[in-house]
């Protein structure tokens, strides 16, 4: 077994309104950035799982994802990156 | 007629569905522990206002996998009626039991006001006591009430006429679905397609006493009284 820390990265999908994305996007824009044309706010997740190997840690997090960690109705996922770490 | 209201960690207004069923209506009414796998032979299942599980992840992602919630499934795929207000329509819709979701209000702000409810339809176990048209005072209490569904979802609720309830009276230049928190179609409520769970963000169990402003909601909990045989 091997120790994962996987990354996912959960954010609303295109074409439904994102009243807090766009208020950061007002924000910048107030700053100077006046190049920001769009900015969306989804969620960061770490997850540490024990696995034989990284195709069934990252089938382990999908699945994750599916029933819990992002809306289905809402939300997109994506899984940012696999790694393997030393474990504690 | 006995109701269940479930209790989760985090739920708030299931005092408020207790007294709305004891006090004014006279009915029997008893908490359902989150934890436990028994509804107590009750009747109605209440899905009350709070914030389960402390809304983390997202309001109701949590509390939709809480042991009672698999007894409420079942009590409501068997057609037995669930009343899921505020914090409880989030759960239900995380849960299947309802399409669609609710989101972050439009204007980001937690809302807490006096709102206009327009009854779209009186042909459910839940408003056969109103008329169409009827415009409830209601209040609503909530950050994640902005009910959000793909088109073809919407057009569904709308053609089934499953849309129960819709805000109204915005500002004089409002749009036709002018909404308090962005909802689309202006949506406060819906009922699932066999018509025996109603989800809905304002809350009617705040709304049966004319001493605190209005009993507008009482006729929802004697419809009811009127359809379901014990």
């Amino acid at each position: 077994m091997t120790r994962y820390r996987i990354a996912v990265h959960i954010s609303p999908r295109r074409g439904i309104l994102d009243p807090q994305g766009r208020t950061v996007a007002d924000a910048l824009h107030s700053l100077g950035f006046a190049s920001v044309h769009d900015v969306h706010v989804g969620r960061h997740i770490v997850v540490e799982l024990d696995a034989g190997d990284k195709a069934t840690a990252e089938r382990s997090t999908r699945e994750m994802c599916e029933r819990l960690l992002a809306n289905p109705v809402t939300e997109d996922f994506e899984i940012a990156s696999v790694a393997s770490v030393e474990a504690a | 007629m006995k109701f269940g209201i479930v209790t989760f960690p985090g739920s708030n207004c299931d005092y408020d569905a207790y007294q709305a069923v004891v006090d004014q209506l006279g009915e029997q009414a008893v908490y359902l522990w989150h934890k436990d796998h028994d509804l107590q032979h009750s009747d109605v299942i209440v899905l009350p206002g709070g914030f389960a599980y402390g809304d983390y992840l997202r309001a109701g992602a949590i509390a939709r996998f809480s042991p009672v919630m698999q007894d409420v499934i079942a009590h409501a795929k068997r057609g037995g009626p669930v009343l899921a207000i505020c914090n409880g329509f989030q759960i239900a819709c995380e849960a299947g039991l309802l399409p669609g979701a609710l989101l972050r209000n439009a204007g980001l702000k937690y809302i807490c006001e006096w709102v206009n409810v327009r009854v779209e339809t009186t042909d459910t176990l839940f408003t056969n006591r109103y008329t169409v048209g009827d415009v409830l005072r209601i209040p609503i209490a909530h950050g994640e009430g902005r009910y959000t569904a793909d088109q073809a979802t919407l057009d569904t609720l709308e053609g089934d006429g499953r849309v129960v309830f819709r805000y109204a009276g915005g500002p004089a230049d409002a749009d036709e679905y002018w909404s308090p928190n962005g909802s689309m179609r202006a949506i406060a409520g819906i009922v699932n397609s066999t018509g025996n769970v109603l989800g809905m963000m304002p809350h009617p169990e705040r709304a049966v006493d004319t001493l605190l402003s209005s009993d507008d909601g009482l006729a929802l909990f004697e419809s009811m009284l009127a359809r379901v045989t014990v």
